[in-house]
């Protein structure tokens, strides 16, 4: 069968496109692991890396873990955990910490790991969940008992993306209404 | 005074009115058809027999002119009024976030513009495939007008990204899996508009083009799941998501009438650039025809 030359361009295009799509697919898999922004807590419980190593430490801050403390001249020091469930991580920061940083945030680490498993860490940046909510649902759902931002992430969005701020509440939990 | 005048509406009346095709002068029959084009096949609008007719109806330049001078009004019109009502709800009336405070109010920017940044990607593979397949006669042309407005979208995603970084996460520009992806979306876009500018032969140019905007689409994937690939410092989709949207519909709603302002918007702007460049076009035809008279009358 002879082809008319769109037919053809057209297929060298479809071939080339896959051909492109599955090169792109087995690098991106084959490259997956060494592009990680940052390593949770069981992936460094698992990798075991070297002291003297500087890498990127991502998790939660584990409620009730923060310790603000001064450093003898006068800096700000902050210890806490960092968790990604199975494993946790004691953190050790000298400096200012980011507006967003709360106990139950996510964060990303940059320092080196201690032989006594403690990180030290030389830079904290905040990591923001993907909720966005005004303070008065927020206030709701604390309220009702449906969330602890101390805790984790918010209840399903479906409860509390709609225009009634009532919605957060209506659920169960709360007596006398 | 009025001689200028009558010869400005001349011209953009032979520029814009008469002839289908980029060929503006079917007033001088005597010139043999005069094009600085290599020859390519003629516009397929002027063979409807061929078949592909729902294709090439806006192929022909005409009648893209007088639709899109119809058009452009209303579209302009309708961008203004949509991101009036989108500005005014973004900024002062939806919600500050709960943790964010008013710093929030940057996404009602900073996230139409990286939905433009993607989908007008989208739109530039599409029309250089139209392009480098069925050789649509305007899809090079969109294709090189969309380019420098793609490019200065994915800039203002970036800028108002690095904007809002700062305060919340703590740092201008961190190098994960999203940033990078959608800093190598802004490099193709530029490159883009580079490239296809830089040949002589202007139709090698839109070929070479074509081809990088058509490698370059498999971007898109990757910038959209990194999120969820990767470990990344950016937060996953708030919007596209299973589970419904995870933002407060005070929030969306804002948020989704800025989109739509922005978007008409952009559409507007690569329409009036498309529509120039077909008038351009037109003229330095126009040009060449007058100059190649006056060789054959000298």
């Amino acid at each position: 069968m002879k082809l008319s030359r769109k037919r053809r361009r057209l297929w060298v295009v479809v071939l080339a496109g896959l051909g492109l799509g599955t090169a792109t697919a087995l690098a991106l898999t084959a490259f997956q692991d060494n592009l990680v922004f940052f390593l949770a807590p069981s992936d460094i419980a698992a990798k075991h890396p070297a002291p003297d190593r500087a890498f990127r430490l991502g998790g939660l801050v584990v409620a009730g873990s923060l310790q603000r403390d001064q450093t003898p001249d006068g800096k700000p020091e902050a210890r806490f955990r960092v968790t990604d469930g199975p494993a946790t991580i004691p953190v050790r920061y000298v400096g200012v910490l980011p507006d967003l940083f709360r106990e139950g945030q996510g964060v990303v680490a940059l320092g080196k790991l201690g032989t006594d498993g403690q990180f030290r860490a030389s830079e904290v940046l905040a990591r923001h969940d993907e909720t966005y909510m005004p303070p008065e649902v927020a206030e709701a759902l604390k309220r009702t008992g449906h969330w602890d931002p101390a805790k984790g992430a918010p209840p399903p969005a479906a409860s509390w993306n709609t225009l009634e701020p009532a919605a957060a509440s209506a659920t169960p939990a709360r007596p006398g209404t | 005074m009025a001689a200028a005048e009558s010869l400005r509406a001349r011209l953009l009346h032979d520029v814009t009115a008469c002839g289908d095709g980029f060929n503006p002068a079917p007033q001088a029959p005597s010139l043999p058809a005069v094009s600085t084009l290599p020859p390519r096949p003629r516009p397929a609008a002027l063979s409807p027999s061929r078949g592909g007719g729902a294709l090439h109806r806006f192929a022909n330049p005409g009648r893209f002119l007088r639709l899109t001078d119809r058009l452009l009004p209303w579209l302009w019109g309708a961008a203004l009024l949509v991101l009036a009502v989108g500005a005014a709800w973004a900024l002062a009336f939806s919600p500050p976030d709960w943790q964010q405070g008013e710093t929030v109010r940057i996404m009602y920017v900073h996230v139409p513009m990286a939905w433009l940044a993607m989908g007008g990607y989208a739109g530039l593979a599409v029309a250089s495939l139209l392009s480098l397949v069925w050789r649509h006669p305007l899809a090079d042309l969109a294709a090189r007008e969309l380019s420098p407005a793609g490019a200065m979208v994915t800039a203002l995603c970036l800028v108002t990204g690095s904007l809002w970084g700062r305060p919340m996460w703590g740092t201008w520009w961190a190098w994960d899996a999203r940033m990078t992806s959608v800093l190598v979306l802004f490099f193709l876009w530029v490159g883009h508009a580079a490239l296809v500018r830089a040949f002589d032969d202007e139709e090698r140019g839109a070929r070479a083009g074509a081809i990088l905007a058509l490698i370059g689409a498999v971007n898109l994937p990757v910038i959209k799941w990194s999120v969820d690939w990767f470990n990344t410092l950016h937060q996953s989709a708030s919007v596209v998501r299973l589970g419904g949207p995870a933002m407060h519909v005070e929030m969306l709603y804002p948020l989704l009438i800025c989109a739509v302002g922005f978007t008409l918007a952009f559409a507007a702007l690569v329409l009036a650039r498309t529509r120039a460049a077909v008038m351009e076009k037109r003229v330095r035809q126009l040009q060449l025809a007058q100059a190649r008279r006056h060789e054959a009358d000298a």
